[in-house]
């Protein structure tokens, strides 16, 4: 067989020369820059330009080296492209100058003295260690660089895990081991994330999505808080620089140019181990702002292809952010998707949350569009076809699509009416019985046809309350942010619990403890994903603000030391989510039918109320149970036990009727948030039966969950008992 | 600094011995060592890199191309690294890869 040899190729040897660098006509496809035998390709799009020149810097020079203006004849269409020889990868930056018209009206706003990031770089300096003094006067800021696709990912690939099967957890790269107490040796990084691996897994949960790590300028907006003198910055990220290169910043080895080989090291371990990685991606807008912002990259490339903009040429704030990328712009729509494909095919990325991602499905008017192109390409593609494609159905300019996002089969919603109805419930709201029952069986009645992995449920998110402070505040308090308490959702459906804030009283703590762990107790008994924000397993706080997009401080980083402070709620959480992954009669795919299809004598669901078989669906009612047949798992696949789960959201202890087992079946409990720790949980296959078998008593605002099955072993017998310290 | 790396073959096994900054610039000669002794078809490889002051992404990546040029049986000693060899290997994950010894024979 005869052997590939570069050295024979003449399409690999410089046919120009610029003052010393040598080069040829290039590749048109694919776009950015690629390395090719002897030198690298460079490739670019810009529909409106007169000329284009590539700009080349030595890593951290304060001037380029050399522009090479691309001739006429390497222009094919609207694209540039061009082969340059005998370069450093490892030290070389560059970008672009393009020549053409600034005529705001018409959409065209081209500046020749600004040189540009390339949209499809691999990876930017420019803010390559977290919080590094930049040099203001730099006249290329964030520098477009090339980056070594030759990872040794051995046999790791995307691990496929069914969507029901997940229980996602939801981090802050820099945020879940940036705290002294985390007692990892890489604090803040993608390093210090694979060091945490062992507590993921003691955790139990099977998916990490991870908050954006796309490059971004944590100095963006950057301002000084007048009251305390720190310095709010762009900590969470929600403002992308470049879509396909990693945040330097999160990388232990960003100062060595090395965060592709940390992020994917980590991402192979995490697989390795059985945990997916999702990640949090914002293409709804970029970090150039509106007409006042910064020309960073697409603005001075391309600006009426990359943004929707106004009839005057200003820019549509669908984001709230200043501009909103136009994503159904074919261009833009085809960056979008080699992006995805990318992250998919390049770091084995499991899926992608999408931020107000319905922006994605608005039309270059802004218009909403019946049949958006970019999210049927996205929901047909090949490379992407086992990712999953999770939406947040909203977006800043008014459109919420939670049940009606295009969905094309494949795509899920952040199900943010479950957060609220879970919220209002859980507080003692009453007249929600019915959109109750609708929420724990993976809504229904918003996704009747696409089954309960539609939605991801969840009770918190990185955007308002933690759990702890769900049930410590009525009112959030963002004073800290520096924007006099107006910024953040008001409407946050949380409860004191009769005290504004951290307090000493015992009984007002138990009850924040209790409602915590009936929080936590729902998310995972509720079809559909359940979604877990970062620490609510340990009781975390951010003190009442519900909106710590800027704070690079204990508002944002976790405690560790929480998991002892917090002992009682970090165990019951690795309880109640391992109690799900025992369980795959609450892991459906498909809706319950309502029905016994599988001919045990029971539905493979029913509701019940404090007397069995009759729920009480009234106004006032605050009291709901169902009972999942695990004959039924799965749609009859597989065999679980029979799940019981009782709420009693109101505040005076009640007894429930329990519906009767079949033969040889008796009902055993698993868990009781009404009873202190460690009594409020058993461990699996040890629950303990029940010495009656009718009627239990729950304590005010508290859940439990029975499981019936052919008795344990032991013969220990318990009653259910109520908690006489509890606090209604 | 300047990159040297120097080879032979002891019984069966490959001895490398670099000194100065392993980068972009200095990997190709790394690499062409490697390729040498690769046709001794060595039971095991021996890096003694006290005297490698850094080591950049490519030569990160000359590890690698050892271990699969030589194949997975083939065990990657790196005898003595500094610190920051050995840090970068750890943040990395590179440092799966070998053994971090302070002298061979082990």
């Amino acid at each position: 067989m005869a052997e590939s040899n570069f050295d024979t190729r003449i399409d690999y040897y410089p046919t120009h020369e610029h003052k010393g660098i040598k080069y040829r006509r290039g590749h048109v496809l694919p776009f950015g820059a690629t390395m090719v035998p002897n030198g690298v390709n460079f490739s670019i799009y810009s529909s409106a330009a007169f000329s284009c020149t590539l700009v080349l810097f030595e890593k951290g020079a304060d001037q380029p080296y050399t522009e090479i203006p691309f001739p006429e004849e390497f222009r094919i269409g609207n694209t540039y492209s061009m082969i340059v020889f005998d370069l450093d990868f490892e030290t070389l930056e560059y970008g672009y100058r393009m020549d053409g018209p600034f005529n705001p009206e018409a959409g065209h706003r081209f500046d020749k003295t600004k040189i540009l990031s390339d949209p499809y770089a691999k990876a930017i300096g420019g803010r390559d260690e977290w919080m590094a003094p930049p040099n203001w006067e730099n006249v290329y800021p964030h520098r477009s660089r090339l980056v070594f696709e030759d990872f040794d990912w051995e046999n790791d690939k995307p691990l496929e895990t069914p969507i029901e099967d997940l229980i996602v957890y939801e981090a802050h790269v820099r945020s879940f081991t940036k705290h002294e107490s985390s007692k990892v040796k890489y604090k803040g990084t993608f390093a210090g994330i694979r060091e945490k691996i062992p507590y993921l897994l003691e955790l139990g949960v099977n998916c990490l999505e991870l908050m954006p790590i796309y490059e971004f300028d944590e100095y963006e907006h950057s301002k000084t808080n007048p009251e305390t003198g720190e310095m709010l910055i762009n900590y969470w990220g929600y403002s992308t620089l470049n879509f396909f290169a990693p945040k330097s910043g999160y990388a232990a080895t960003g100062k060595y140019g090395m965060q592709v080989d940390e992020l994917k090291t980590l991402i192979k371990d995490l697989h390795a181990n059985g945990i997916e990685v999702m990640l949090d991606v914002v293409f709804n807008h970029t970090a150039e702002g509106d007409h006042r912002g910064p020309t960073i990259s697409f603005k001075g490339i391309d600006n009426n292809t990359y943004y929707m903009l106004t009839p005057e040429g200003y820019y549509y704030n669908f984001s709230g952010t200043g501009n909103t990328l136009n994503c159904n712009h074919p261009v833009v729509r085809n960056m979008v998707l080699d992006c995805l494909r990318y992250w998919a095919s390049e770091y084995h990325i499991d899926g992608f949350r999408f931020d107000l991602a319905a922006i994605l499905g608005r039309a270059q008017d802004g218009s909403p569009l019946n049949n958006p192109p970019l999210l049927e390409s996205l929901a047909h593609d090949p490379v992407l076809a086992k990712c999953k494609l999770i939406a947040e159905a909203w977006d800043a300019g008014g459109l919420y699509q939670v049940g009606s996002f295009p969905a094309y089969g494949r795509w899920a919603e952040w199900n943010g009416k479950y957060r609220d109805t879970i919220r209002r419930f859980l507080k003692g709201e009453e007249g929600l019985i019915g959109e109750m029952s609708q929420r724990l069986q993976g809504s229904p009645d918003l996704y009747s046809t696409r089954g309960t992995a539609a939605g991801i449920n969840f009770i918190t998110c990185h955007d308002g309350f933690t759990l702890m402070d769900t049930f410590s505040y009525n009112e959030k308090h963002n004073e800290a942010n520096g924007e006099n308490n107006n910024d953040g959702n008001n409407d946050n459906f949380s409860w004191n619990c009769g005290w504004e804030g951290e307090t000493d009283d015992e009984g007002i703590n138990i009850l924040r403890h209790r409602q915590i762990k009936n929080a936590l107790t729902l998310l995972m008994v509720s079809q559909g994903i359940p979604m877990i924000l970062m620490g609510d397993e340990m009781g975390r706080t951010k003190y009442g603000n519900n909106n710590t997009y800027c704070h690079d401080n204990d508002l944002n980083w976790l405690n560790w030391d929480l998991i002892e402070k917090n002992a009682d709620i970090y165990y019951f959480a690795k309880h109640i989510i391992n109690f799900r992954r025992n369980h795959p009669v609450l892991r459906n795919r498909d809706h319950f039918r309502n029905s016994d299809y599988m001919g045990t004598g029971y539905s493979d669901i029913s509701f019940h109320g404090t007397q069995a078989w009759n729920a009480d669906w009234s106004e006032s009612s605050r009291v709901l149970a169902y009972m999942l047949d695990g004959v039924h798992a799965k749609n009859g696949f597989t065999t679980d036990d029979t799940v019981y789960v009782a709420i009693n959201m109101h505040w005076e202890a009640l007894p429930f009727e329990l519906p009767h087992l079949p033969e040889g079946k008796s009902w055993h409990v698993s868990v009781n948030t009404d009873m202190p720790s460690p009594y409020d949980f058993h461990q699996h296959t040890k629950e303990p039966v029940m010495e009656d078998q009718y009627s239990c008593i729950l304590g005010p605002r508290s859940v439990v969950i029975l499981l019936g099955k052919k008795p344990n072993l032991t013969k220990k017998k318990t009653n259910l008992k109520t908690n006489k310290k509890s606090k209604k | 600094m300047n990159f040297t790396v120097t080879s032979e073959i002891k019984n069966s096994v490959a001895e490398l011995t670099l000194s100065g900054s392993l980068d972009s610039g200095s990997a190709s000669v790394f690499q062409a060592e490697i390729q040498k002794v690769a046709g001794n078809v060595p039971t095991e490889m021996v890096l003694r890199v006290s005297e490698l002051s850094f080591m950049a992404s490519a030569g990160l990546r000359m590890i690698v191309f050892a271990k699969q040029k030589l194949g997975p049986s083939v065990q990657i000693y790196l005898v003595k690294p500094q610190d920051q060899i050995i840090d970068t290997l750890q943040m990395t994950g590179f440092i799966h890869s070998v053994h971090i010894v302070d002298k061979y024979p082990v």
